[in-house]
């Protein structure tokens, strides 16, 4: 099984932060994992994306052109991706970003006010953790289980408040409820 | 140590060169390679001895190179693209003075300043020498983050081997892209450095390193020399990966990021009844001629898979003789071919030799 991810916004939303969890999620489940950033001008300021291919098999090419997963965190991001995410296949959205819903029938759409809750909660910033809980809630591509040793390996030890902090944000978005 | 981390290719690449003891880089910052330098800044201080000096252009890091090779010490230089240009004179130097060292060049889109995606577009300029005077650098092509940390320790075992420069070709996917990785590298082999300038202490004659020879019988000894070693580098260093050719009746050729792309449309082909396969060369020179010269006789086709206007195509072409037809499928300019335009190429390709 392979599950392609793609994550997109604006240039510092945590988009390559919350790309690089997933990853290390699914290496500790002993999965094939890649990670591939958009660099270059979009980083500065505008869209910014980010694939993360989590496989049993071994992964051939790191860009993925059809994502089983779309994870959009601005309005821009889901024009673009829409269309090219598989059928069946899954598009979370950002519904305190995006005021439009998604158009396709034929895919499971998720939408979470990930950025108002975050500043609801006193996460200002950690809207993309909100959702990856969200997405491991509706989902299952990696397990809930390991959460403190993905986060382990991304957050720096002597960052425990950021740690505490992060892990909160996806507890909030696994456990939400419309 | 076999517990896998993931790293980004530019910093699994610099940490791969530390520990195989490359304790002197010298580089100069450039867009998508520039997690090379930052990542030595870092670690290159901790180390008893450790060197990493931002020089004030790619010409003077080279020359650096140049320097600290000369003292039999591993020492690597980075670049992209049009930092490469520059360096080509270095290049030219190691080579004419028989020094090892690893120059990396991270491919961005080009000619001239280019743009900063990834692109295969110095192809020619890696496998043909790139500087004046007949010469070649060993060039090894990595397609994932492992093998990012693995051509390190490669190139630098083959370039103390044969006192050639090696190159790493790689493109700003692997440069920037993230995989598990081991970094365990087994024991380096130590080969004979009496050549190196370290010091006569008075105790024996001095070692002289130059590239100079104003006599020509002279100068076309070393020259014959130099290619007598290219020769048994062509004969016993050439590496590639065979997918899927067993039964291939076309045969995908690609290296790098387009080899990766190429997996996936291969897979995809098959699934619908093509019968392809891939040779990816991982040393670009040498080209793996001997292996694609045989498939030449089973296969009815090739497909050059290259982010370039067709240069490897070339190389192809060489290696079997003309003997079938060699199709070209590329992106340039830092675009990537799309599994599905790939896929499309394949099925052009099958339609039309059947």
């Amino acid at each position: 099984m392979t599950t392609q991810i793609l994550i997109a916004g604006f240039g510092g939303q945590g988009i390559l932060f919350s790309g690089k969890f997933l990853a290390y999620e699914g290496l500790i489940e002993d999965k094939n994992v890649s990670w591939l950033p958009s660099y270059g001008p979009e980083m500065r300021g505008g869209t910014a994306s980010c694939s993360v291919i989590l496989s049993d098999e071994k992964i051939g090419s790191p860009i993925i052109d059809k994502p089983d997963v779309l994870v959009a965190m601005n309005l821009p991001s889901l024009d673009k991706y829409e269309d090219s995410t598989v059928e069946n296949g899954h598009i979370f959205v950002d519904s305190s970003l995006i005021s439009r819903e998604v158009k396709r029938t034929d895919v499971n759409v998720h939408y979470i006010p990930a950025t108002k809750i975050a500043s609801d909660e006193g996460l200002t910033g950690l809207a993309n953790m909100i959702l990856v809980g969200y997405i491991i809630k509706k989902t299952g591509v990696i397990s809930i289980e390991n959460l403190e040793a993905g986060l382990k390996k991304v957050v720096s030890a002597r960052k425990q408040d950021l740690f505490d902090l992060n892990k909160k944000a996806i507890e909030l978005g696994y456990n939400y409820e419309k | 140590m076999s517990e896998k981390v993931l790293m980004k290719g530019n910093e699994a690449l610099a940490e791969a060169a530390i520990m195989a003891g490359c304790h002197h880089y010298f580089g100069y910052p450039i867009t998508p390679q520039t997690e090379v330098a930052a990542y030595m800044a870092k670690r290159m201080p901790k180390i008893d001895g450790g060197v990493f000096l931002q020089a004030e252009s790619e010409i003077a890091a080279i020359n650096m190179v140049i320097g600290v090779a000369s003292t039999g010490k591993r020492v690597m230089t980075s670049s992209s693209s049009p930092g490469i240009s520059l360096k080509s004179e270095g290049l030219s130097y190691l080579a004419g003075c028989d020094l090892p060292a690893l120059v990396v060049n991270v491919q961005r889109g080009g000619p001239g300043l280019g743009g900063i995606q990834p692109s295969q577009s110095d192809y020619f300029q890696a496998t043909r020498g790139a500087g004046h005077g007949d010469f070649h650098t060993l060039v090894l092509a990595p397609n994932s983050v492992q093998e990012m940390v693995d051509m390190v320790f490669k190139g630098f075992d083959l370039a103390e081997k044969y006192r050639i420069p090696a190159m790493i070709l790689s493109d700003g996917t692997m440069g920037q892209m993230m995989e598990p990785v081991s970094l365990d590298m087994g024991e380096i082999k130590e080969y004979d450095k009496s050549w190196a300038l370290t010091g006569t202490k008075g105790e024996r004659k001095p070692n002289i390193v130059n590239s100079l020879f104003l006599e020509a019988s002279e100068l076309e000894k070393f020259n014959f020399e130099r290619f007598e070693r290219y020769k048994q580098i062509e004969e016993n260093e050439a590496m590639y990966e065979e997918y899927r050719m067993e039964d291939a009746e076309i045969c995908v050729v690609a290296f790098g990021v387009a080899s990766r792309v190429s997996h996936n449309a291969i897979d995809e082909a098959r699934k619908q009844g093509i019968k392809v396969g891939m040779i990816r060369p991982i040393t670009l020179w040498p080209f793996p001629k001997k292996v694609l010269n045989a498939a030449a006789d089973k296969v009815k086709a090739f497909i050059s898979v290259e982010l370039s206007m067709g240069q490897m195509i070339e190389d192809i072409e060489l290696a079997i003789r003309c003997k079938k037809p060699v199709e070209l499928c590329n992106r340039v300019g830092g675009m990537i071919p799309s599994t599905a335009e790939v896929l499309e190429k394949i099925k052009e390709v099958n339609g039309g030799v059947k």
